[in-house]
């Protein structure tokens, strides 16, 4: 017993002692954070539009803000290349989460949601199963003008192979949303 | 016959009611103790010990005979009725020819004498030793669970939980970080010898905060020279796995006792009747181990407890933002059905518990006792999401509470009253690792705890006893926490708590907030017993609890839940009146209880959705921690009835209703209405042969207030105001449970039982209301669990 109360009073104190010094005031390095959402747009003639969703204070009390504030402007009957941005602009320099989605391609999707009446948006690339990311697509507007919002959704851990994703129906793809913004978007006839 | 009839009858009250101690100590008419004194109650027969104690077990309930002996004294034969373990302290008188009267207390063994006390027996324990302590205590009246997922279950006691119930485990409060409605209690249900619940804060030595009620839990101890040793295995068909639990007492009257007790679990995948439930696996390794020193007026006692366990989190339940709480809401269907496994992958929880005490008890004389404790505790919790990136493999939360305790405990009887006194120093410390990468919802913060109680207790006569209690607590407590400015600012804390700043970076500010909290409560109640056959205990209590670090601190997405939690700085303590009474009556063969009570909560804190937030990731609804005046008023009746000499029946009834007064709603997460009944069937001539079956009846819950939202889901790619239905609660629904056991004798005190265990029987769908995950999934399905217990 006499060497089990030592054990004890050993035990005890080792715990006091790597309990008191493991206190860390330093402030939290958010990484799982998703800042910034940048889609750019490019037409035929090197023309970009850039729509930017930005929210520095992460999962603070302040929305993200909205660039240009009036919403995207666009030309009827055009076919846009596009591509897609994630950012964490909290850690300096700010890191580029766009690479780590591609990486794991095959368990992430961005899925684009457009009013139908403004154009259809396809895939252009694909992950190591041969289906399809959403980091780069095509935007080909229609042919009349009108206004409506382009909705971005990153979702991670989708069910890739559930009917309609593929083609960019986010209806039965399941899992969580790391991203999801809403862009106001015109279409006019030039 | 009689004799068989008599053997049947005891037999019968073995299986059907539970079984009490009686011990006590036996004294001369100076006080002195009498060594070898008969002591012969029911057909039980011991003699005293050297210091004049003794100790009989397995006394069944009900009217018994007591009768007490020791040559050249007046013996004591008398009648009494056994309902609970009792302390029996007789004083004989010397044999002179004419009759003197016999001076006699009796003292109750209990926690608090005004309130009645609920007892879960060893062989309940032992039937949910598969599962968890919250599915053992739903076998009382009036406690409910509160569940996230199958495996995370919490005691609901008379509609409170969490922070407002405290777990005492061996006389330690359990500091496990109970604020969370996802943190289940730390404690393996297997080193449980007897559970005790108490409905209210009446028993003050524990703590004056217990606004909800107490579990109390204490391993078994065995008082008497014996060794033995006893083996648990189970098997369950739902979650394809089982648990193994061994435990080797050895007990001393005098000298050293010990117990070790170890125990495994390990689970996979539960499922519903319809489809798997993707990841809700969970795995325990527990141990504890105990040891006492027994002298004649002394003992020493040493324990340590490590409890660690991974418990899976269902994987539909892991939700982005409000688009994906409304497709799982209008869905019914959990998005993620996988194949059976018994992978755990994230998310998922990691706890470690480990407790070490040291206790010192000291009989000052015949009627004083003194008692010491240090106990130590430290809890790790780490909670691991769904990353973005998936090699990253560390967790999101990381949680290190160290927490030190002293006690000082003062017992002393006199001839009619009973006073109970002591004190308590607490030290804890909460460390939240900033390595997360993640904004923890719990920051750093360290609390000074000092207590001090007395009570009094005093017996009017031999069917009325008078209590009464005192405490006062002061709690201290400093955090350290980085809030963003602009939460800071949207708070309203610039003004207020300008002072708490002491430094910037970037954009957090980093703030010391420090509060102080006096606390005065109090309690005053009887038991009154009426020709034997009626009690009525009769308390009211008053209890004071301070907000939690989870209600005064949180700030920012909780990522288990989907919600933006805040918490407030201004938050007060939340004070509660209660006023309850149980009238108690007994028949030949036939008990009834009423315990209807009534608690008014000043400040009751609770979480109400106040609008939006919007995010990169999308809207996220917004949950505040408010205070507001609460009512909760109930019922709980309990009946026993001996159908036969092998049928019993057992009800229980259960009533809450919850009212926030401030707002003139009902209160949310009350739980609904439950009706719990139970036919046994007993027949000890085929092995002991005992089988019940069990029937769960819980209603809807229709008093829930409206916190539903609207927002804007994108649908056919345009975007659309939906409902977002939070607040409905599930259908109600009834459940069929059976049991069936047979005990094989193989020898001297080797014996084998075999259980039968049928969870859910008719394999129905549901819901329960107080499921944190009721949106995403529905309860588990049929369960048959096999039981194989080996006593040596």
């Amino acid at each position: 017993m006499k060497t089990n109360l030592k054990f004890l009073a050993l035990f005890l104190s080792s715990t006091l002692a790597l309990t008191s010094c493991s206190n860390d005031d330093s402030a939290v390095n958010e990484e799982e954070v998703i800042t910034t959402v940048r889609v750019t747009l490019e037409d035929a003639s090197g023309n970009t539009i850039v729509l930017q969703s930005q929210d520095l204070d992460g999962d603070g009390p302040n929305a993200p803000i909205l660039t240009p504030i009036g919403g995207g402007i666009l030309s009827a009957n055009t076919t846009y290349t596009g591509n897609i941005e994630f950012l964490n602009e909290l850690e300096s320099p700010a890191e580029d989460i766009t690479i780590e989605v591609e990486e794991e391609g095959d368990e992430h999707q961005v899925f684009y949601q457009l009013t139908s009446t403004l154009g259809t948006v396809t895939y252009t690339d694909t992950d190591v199963n041969g289906r399809p990311i959403g980091i780069t697509f095509t935007l080909t507007t229609g042919s009349a003008s009108g206004t409506g919002n382009l909705t971005v959704t990153l979702r991670h851990e989708p069910n890739k192979t559930a009917s309609g994703v593929a083609s960019g129906d986010i209806t039965n793809a399941g899992g969580s949303t790391d991203a999801e913004v809403s862009f106001p978007i015109q279409v006019n006839v030039i | 016959m009689r004799t068989i009839q008599l053997l049947f009858f005891f037999l019968f009250s073995i299986v059907c009611w539970s079984q009490y101690s009686i011990d006590g100590t036996i004294t001369d008419e100076n006080g002195l103790p009498l060594k070898g004194a008969h002591v012969h109650i029911a057909s039980k027969i011991t003699s005293t010990l050297p210091n004049g104690a003794f100790l009989l077990e397995k006394i069944p309930a009900g009217k018994q005979r007591l009768y007490i002996s020791f040559i050249g004294y007046q013996p004591i034969d008398a009648i009494f009725i056994v309902n609970q373990s009792l302390t029996l302290n007789y004083q004989l008188k010397l044999d002179i020819t004419k009759l003197n009267e016999v001076a006699l207390t009796q003292l109750k063994k209990t926690n608090s004498a005004s309130v009645i006390e609920e007892q879960i027996t060893a062989k309940t324990i032992e039937q949910y030793s598969n599962q968890t302590l919250g599915d053992a205590l739903k076998e009382v009246a009036g406690v409910s669970i509160l569940k996230t997922g199958s495996t995370i279950v919490k005691p609901v006691i008379n509609g409170l939980h969490s922070s407002r119930i405290p777990i005492i485990n061996n006389n330690v409060r359990l500091e496990d970080q109970q604020w969370g409605t996802e943190h289940a209690p730390n404690f393996d249900v297997n080193s449980a010898g007897k559970i005790t619940v108490i409905k209210g804060a009446s028993a003050l030595q524990y703590g004056g905060d217990a606004i909800g009620g107490l579990v109390l839990i204490e391993s078994e101890m065995v008082k008497k020279d014996t060794l033995f040793g006893k083996t648990i295995a189970n098997f369950s068909s739902n979650g394809r796995g089982g648990s193994i639990s061994s435990s080797i007492h050895k007990g001393n009257r005098l000298g050293w006792s010990w117990n070790i007790i170890g125990t495994l679990k390990y689970l996979g995948d539960r499922e519903t009747p319809d489809y798997i439930l993707s990841n809700t696996g969970n795995r325990e390794q527990n141990f504890s181990g105990s040891t006492q020193y027994n002298a004649e007026n002394y003992s020493i006692g040493g324990m340590y407890s490590f409890y660690n366990a991974q418990i899976g989190i269902l994987q539909a339940a892991h939700i982005g933002n409000v688009t994906d709480l409304y497709n799982a809401i209008t869905n019914q269907e959990p998005f993620v059905v996988e194949p059976f496994n018994y992978r755990i992958n994230s998310p998922k929880q990691e706890v470690q518990h480990h407790l070490a005490k040291l206790n010192f008890k000291k009989w000052l004389s015949d009627d004083a006792v003194l008692d010491l404790q240090y106990a130590f505790q430290f809890n790790n919790r780490l909670e691991y999401d769904v990353r973005r990136n998936s090699e990253n493999k560390k967790a999101s939360l990381d949680l290190q509470l160290t927490t030190h305790t002293l006690l000082v405990d003062y017992k002393k009887t006199f001839d009619h009253w009973q006073l109970k006194a002591g004190a308590n120093l607490g030290y804890q410390n909460n460390f939240a690792n900033p390595q997360t990468g993640v904004r923890p919802l719990i920051p750093s913060y360290q609390k000074i705890d000092l207590g001090t109680y007395a009570i009094g207790t005093y017996n009017i006569d031999n069917s009325m006893v008078l209590e009464g209690g005192l405490r006062y607590d002061f709690s201290s407590i400093e955090a350290t926490k980085y809030y963003l400015k602009s939460r800071w600012e949207e708070r309203g804390y610039d003004n207020e708590f300008s002072n708490f700043i002491v430094g910037e970076e970037g954009n957090q500010w980093l703030t010391k907030p420090k509060f102080d909290y006096h606390n005065l409560t109090g309690n005053l109640g009887f038991r009154k017993q009426f020709h034997h056959e009626l009690e009525w205990f009769s308390n009211m209590s008053l209890a004071s609890r301070n907000p939690n670090p989870s209600e005064l601190f949180s700030d920012g997405l909780h990522h288990s839940t989907g919600q933006v939690e805040l918490g407030d700085l201004r938050l007060q303590r939340e004070q509660s009146f209660k006023f309850s009474n149980t009238l108690k009556k007994e028949w030949k063969k036939t008990n009834l209880s009423f315990t209807p009570f009534i608690n008014r909560i000043a400040n009751f804190i609770y979480l109400q959705p106040i609008g939006f937030e919007t995010t990169i990731r999308g809207a996220f609804p917004v949950w505040e921690f408010k205070q507001t005046e609460a009512l909760l008023t109930g019922i709980d009746v309990n009946f026993n009835w001996n159908l036969s000499s092998s049928f019993s029946y057992q009800s229980n009834f259960a009533y809450v209703n919850g009212e926030n007064l401030t707002e003139n709603q009902p209160l949310i997460d009350m739980p609904p209405v439950t009706w719990n009944q139970k036919l046994v069937y007993s027949n000890p001539k085929w092995y002991d042969f005992t089988a019940s079956l069990q029937s769960e009846l819980v209603f809807r819950q229709t008093r829930f207030p409206d916190y539903n939202f609207e927002t804007n889901i994108v649908v056919n790619n345009e975007l659309e105001p939906v409902t977002v239905d939070i607040s409905s609660s599930p259908a109600g629904y009834h459940l069929l449970h059976l049991y069936g056991e047979m005990t094989f004798n193989l020898g001297k005190n080797n014996k084998i039982t075999t259980a039968l265990f049928i969870q859910n029987v008719t394999n129905t769908a549901y819901r329960d209301y107080l499921n944190r995950q009721r949106f995403y999934a529905d309860e588990m399905g049929r369960n048959i669990q096999l039981q194989i217990k080996y006593n040596f």
